[in-house]
């Protein structure tokens, strides 16, 4: 599997020894755009000469297919969706539709200005309400905000509710708890929101340890747990609904992180089981592109008690006289500009409406099944350090692979790119030994699944027999192992002529 | 509902054969009866894509289209130019359905895209470090500030009231339980901020100033003595730019002084969509780059000498430094800042200039038309880029409603932020503007005012 001369991965990395940066690709003189012809009369800049410049300088000048060849060579050297399983854990990498592409847009969408008036923005305004409305079903939440920019950004929302909703009681409380196989953006959201953090320790089974629950929040200075479910091991929290009481119990309440509800939708509902609020990461569970690292959408649902302080605007009125509202004495404010994601909005849309409940509930199902079926045909090759029936994602680790050949995850997350796979999420979560967190999705064929663990197999088997080569991996991607504590130590973070 | 899930049904027998189970459903087993749901989710039916098409084409169509009126709104959301070139590019699925580039070698491709946007911004800023974007223009503003809180240590920032107001509004929202009190700086008659308040706000508690230029009402603020202002008190001087277009015509902030600069660069490849998604920047000088906020990338090398970028400084962020992060942001806005990179290399040196400089000139020239209108005159004397605040003699939401009714979308009511202003109006052209589109204004105005 080393490069072979004729192969696309050496193809790839002919590609890349040729390409420069686009400032480095400049000539003097060329041109992407044509000069604007001026139909009205020139005027000079009306600010003081002192503050005015004549060009930005160092800007690229290369003519419209300079430029098209040059990101295009660059796009080549991504992988992407379309080209094969990207199991990122967590991250929900599926199919994405490209009728959403075609909808996202229409001149109707795309070409609206967000202060039209109401009564021109009837067709947006239908869909964050019908948006809006899919999205409380789909959770068992009362109501839904649209607004935030992405999952860390709905945390944060989630968390100034509920932090307006107690401070309306009295006392907005101290301490954020958090499992401490959580996501490092809910420990930051928590002190970005002025709380403490403190962790919760999981036991045996992965799930959140309920004693220790219990001890902390009789305290009664919390204000919140922030959860995730499934966790980050792939496993169901079976006593969500007593983490649930518990914490209502003492007077705090239950976020759920809904970056993992992909599995969930149309089998159980977090709202059913006692969870205040949540987000949903758009972008992964509803199949909104991730974008290179987005723009993502994080909606925030909530129950009845909370829904007095979501942000403003909300959408309010019957079809045909929708209107955006900003009379709410108790919202938190604004959390953003505008309404919200809205184009990701249209594409989340178009998804629930293409599935509707079935095509749902059986994509959840898919994605369940698909990581089984990857974890049962790996048990044996990987250590799986928690034996807890498995939900959308599996968690190996690197232990006893570490143990027998020195071969680390990073090495055989490496070596999986010369197969033509993305890795799976590596270390993380943080209590697992060298973590691989393999989460395929429903959109991927048996035979891509057998492809990929037929692929770690044959790692694991290089391990044994030719650790040098796993360890030096990858061979065959347009750029080798690069050197990230060089880069670190010495930041070079922009190009200078 | 199939079409998007690969499994035929033998497929499904196997697969279910080889975990010794007869039905998906028995791989449920840990979620707890009661939580388990009876019946189907209440969704109205799946559509076919032919049928899909049809309604969010019917929902399209419902909604005003810059297209369709001639539309001079602005107000943080501009309606410029893209050449096709640029979503041509973006369509392609390697930038558009891959993720953040955790895993380097499979993802140059971005990783080149953000460090080329860094350097752009860089230069136009006239600053030393950007980083890969934040969500937008408002939470940038308060991710610049809470940054020179960090920097500075102290508990109060000093904020324009003519900063866009919805990032004054999202401020309040973030600062409220993180310790920092905001002074809001008024501005003076030629809707500039108020030097003097300025020096009377800014003092030892200070950790950042923020002036947006061009501000709310379009007019250009004098950054240079903004940042002297902040300097004399020890603070970051923050510059917020809501119309990246102006960088075109004006001295990057970093040129006049500043230490920040944050914004909204939707203006750059990424169309108008109702508000978002949009594209936030920050840049910086070097000695801010351990406090930023969000992703940044950094050239390296690979294990055989060949250039080659990395996510670099990550000891900031959320996935490593959690509670103690700079910030909690984990995906920003990637496919918007590939698009204003490919965009502001399509405009270049050259095409940038000229853009701006035709924003200026139709600015001009509509200042002119309008206010030879009847009773109509500028609320500001303050000098602007492409967007003026404009005095009516009557109530602003008649005139923009009468003007709505001819087809014209005439501009922003200031009313809708500042309760003293029910006669004034914002207004904002672009390269995209033409002569025949303002004259139609002005005709219409005349009218409408009579």
């Amino acid at each position: 599997m080393t490069g072979a001369a004729g192969g696309p991965e050496a193809r790839a990395r002919r590609i890349r020894d040729r390409l420069g940066l686009v400032f480095e690709e400049s000539r003097p003189g060329r041109r992407g755009v044509d000069p604007i012809p001026l139909d009205v009369p020139p005027a000079p800049p009306e600010a003081e000469p002192e503050i005015l410049r004549e060009r930005v300088e160092g800007l690229p000048e290369l003519s419209e297919p300079e430029v098209v060849r040059h990101f295009t060579r660059l796009s080549r050297l991504n992988y992407s969706i379309d080209r094969g399983l990207y199991p990122l854990g967590s991250c929900t990498m599926k199919y994405n539709p490209k009728v959403h592409e075609w909808a996202a847009r229409l001149p109707g969408f795309a070409r609206v200005h967000p202060y039209s008036p109401d009564a021109l923005a009837q067709g947006c305004l239908d869909l964050l309400a019908g948006l809006e409305s899919l999205l409380a079903t789909i959770t068992g939440m009362d109501a839904v905000t649209l607004q935030p920019a992405a999952g860390a950004h709905g945390e944060l929302t989630g968390i100034l509710l509920i932090r307006a909703c107690l401070e309306a009681r009295g006392d907005a409380r101290k301490v954020i708890l958090v499992p401490d196989s959580a996501h490092g953006t809910n420990p930051a959201t928590a002190s970005f929101s002025g709380y403490a953090v403190e962790e919760i320790p999981s036991d045996a089974r992965g799930c959140v340890d309920l004693d220790a629950l219990r001890r902390r929040a009789a305290v009664g200075d919390v204000a919140a747990m922030m959860a995730t479910n499934p966790n980050t091991l792939g496993v169901f929290e079976e006593d969500i609904a007593e983490v649930a009481r518990v914490l209502h119990e003492n007077g705090a309440m239950l976020y759920m992180d809904g970056a993992n509800m992909n599995a969930m939708i149309g089998i159980t509902r977090p709202g059913d089981a006692g969870v205040d609020v949540m987000h949903l990461n758009l972008h992964k569970t509803f199949s909104t592109p991730h974008g290179g690292g987005g723009p993502g959408a994080g909606a925030v649902a909530v129950k009845r008690h909370l829904e007095p302080f979501l942000p403003v605007p909300r959408v309010s009125g019957a079809p045909g006289a929708r209107r955006l509202g900003y009379d709410r004495p108790q919202a938190i404010g604004r959390v953003r500009s505008f309404y919200g994601n809205f184009g990701m909005l249209v594409r989340a849309y178009a998804y629930i409406r293409s599935l509707g409940a079935e095509g749902l509930r059986e994509s959840g199902l898919t994605a369940i099944l698909n990581a089984n079926y990857v974890r049962r045909r790996l048990e044996g090759v990987l250590h799986l350090p928690y034996s807890s029936p498995s939900y959308h994602e599996v968690v190996f680790s690197d232990r006893d692979l570490e143990a027998q050949t020195g071969i680390k995850t990073l090495d055989l997350a490496k070596r999986l790119m010369d197969y033509g796979f993305h890795p799976p999420t590596v270390y993380f979560p943080l209590i697992v030994h060298g973590a691989l967190m393999i989460e395929p999705t429903e959109t991927e064929s048996r035979e891509e699944l057998d492809a990929f663990v037929e692929a770690v197999r044959a790692i694991v088997e290089e391990a044994r027999t030719d650790p040098d080569l796993v360890r030096s991996a990858p061979h065959t991607t347009p750029v080798r192992r690069l050197d990230e504590t060089g880069a670190a130590r010495k930041p070079k973070l922009r190009f200078r002529p | 509902m199939m079409r998007y899930l690969p499994h035929g049904p033998e497929d499904r027998r196997a697969m279910l054969e080889a975990l010794g189970l007869e039905r998906p459903e028995d791989l449920l087993a840990t979620i707890p009866e009661a939580l388990r749901l009876r019946s189907a989710l209440d969704l109205p039916p799946a559509l076919s894509e032919a049928e899909l098409q049809e309604h969010l084409s019917a929902l399209a169509m419902r909604n005003a289209s810059t297209g369709c009126y001639r539309s001079f709104l602005g107000a943080g959301a501009y309606d410029h130019f893209v050449p096709s070139a640029v979503d041509h590019l973006i369509s392609r699925t390697e930038f558009y359905s891959s993720y953040t580039p955790y895993q380097p070698e499979i993802s140059q491709g971005t990783l080149q895209t953000i460090f080329e946007f860094q350097s752009m911004i860089c230069m136009l800023t006239e600053l030393d470090v950007a980083n890969a974007s934040l969500y937008d223009g408002a939470t940038a503003t308060v991710e610049a500030l809470l940054m020179a809180q960090r920097a500075h240590g102290r508990d109060r920032v000093a904020m324009a009231a003519t900063l866009h107001p919805e990032y004054l509004e999202t401020a309040r929202t973030y600062f409220r339980n993180l310790g920092l009190a905001i002074d809001v700086v008024p501005h003076a008659a030629d809707g500039r901020v108020d030097e003097k308040a300025l020096a009377a706000a800014v003092g030892s508690r200070t950790a950042g100033v923020a002036v947006q230029s061009p501000n709310v009402f379009g007019v250009i603020e004098r950054l240079d003595r903004v940042a002297e202002a902040a300097h004399g008190a020890g603070a970051a001087a923050v510059a917020v730019v809501a119309e990246p277009y102006s960088l075109g015509i004006l001295r990057g902030p970093g040129g006049l002084g500043c230490d920040v600069c944050v914004g909204e660069a939707q203006g750059f490849g990424n169309p108008l969509s109702f508000g978002g998604p949009y594209l936030g920047f920050m840049a910086a000088r070097e000695k801010y780059v351990r406090q930023m906020p969000g992703r940044i990338v950094g050239e390296t090398t690979d294990a055989e000498g060949r250039r080659g970028f990395v996510l670099t400084l990550s000891t900031r962020e959320q996935h490593i430094r959690r509670a103690k992060a700079t910030s909690n942001i984990c995906t920003n806005q990637g496919l918007c800042m590939t698009a204003a990179t490919i965009h502001l290399s399509l405009l270049g040196r050259e095409g940038l200039r000229e853009v701006a400089r035709a924003n200026a000139a139709k600015a001009s020239y509509a200042i002119s038309r309008l206010t030879s209108v009847r009773g109509v005159r500028r609320a500001f004397s303050g000098p602007v880029f492409n967007e003026f605040a404009l005095e009516l003699p009557g109530p602003a939401s008649d005139a923009l409603e009468a003007l709505r009714a001819r087809g014209i979308l005439g501009g922003v009511g200031l009313a809708r932020w500042f309760p003293e202003a029910e006669r004034r109006i914002l207004v904002a052209v672009t390269e995209r503007t033409r002569r025949e589109d303002v004259d139609a204004y002005a005709a219409a105005l005349e009218e409408v005012l009579r």
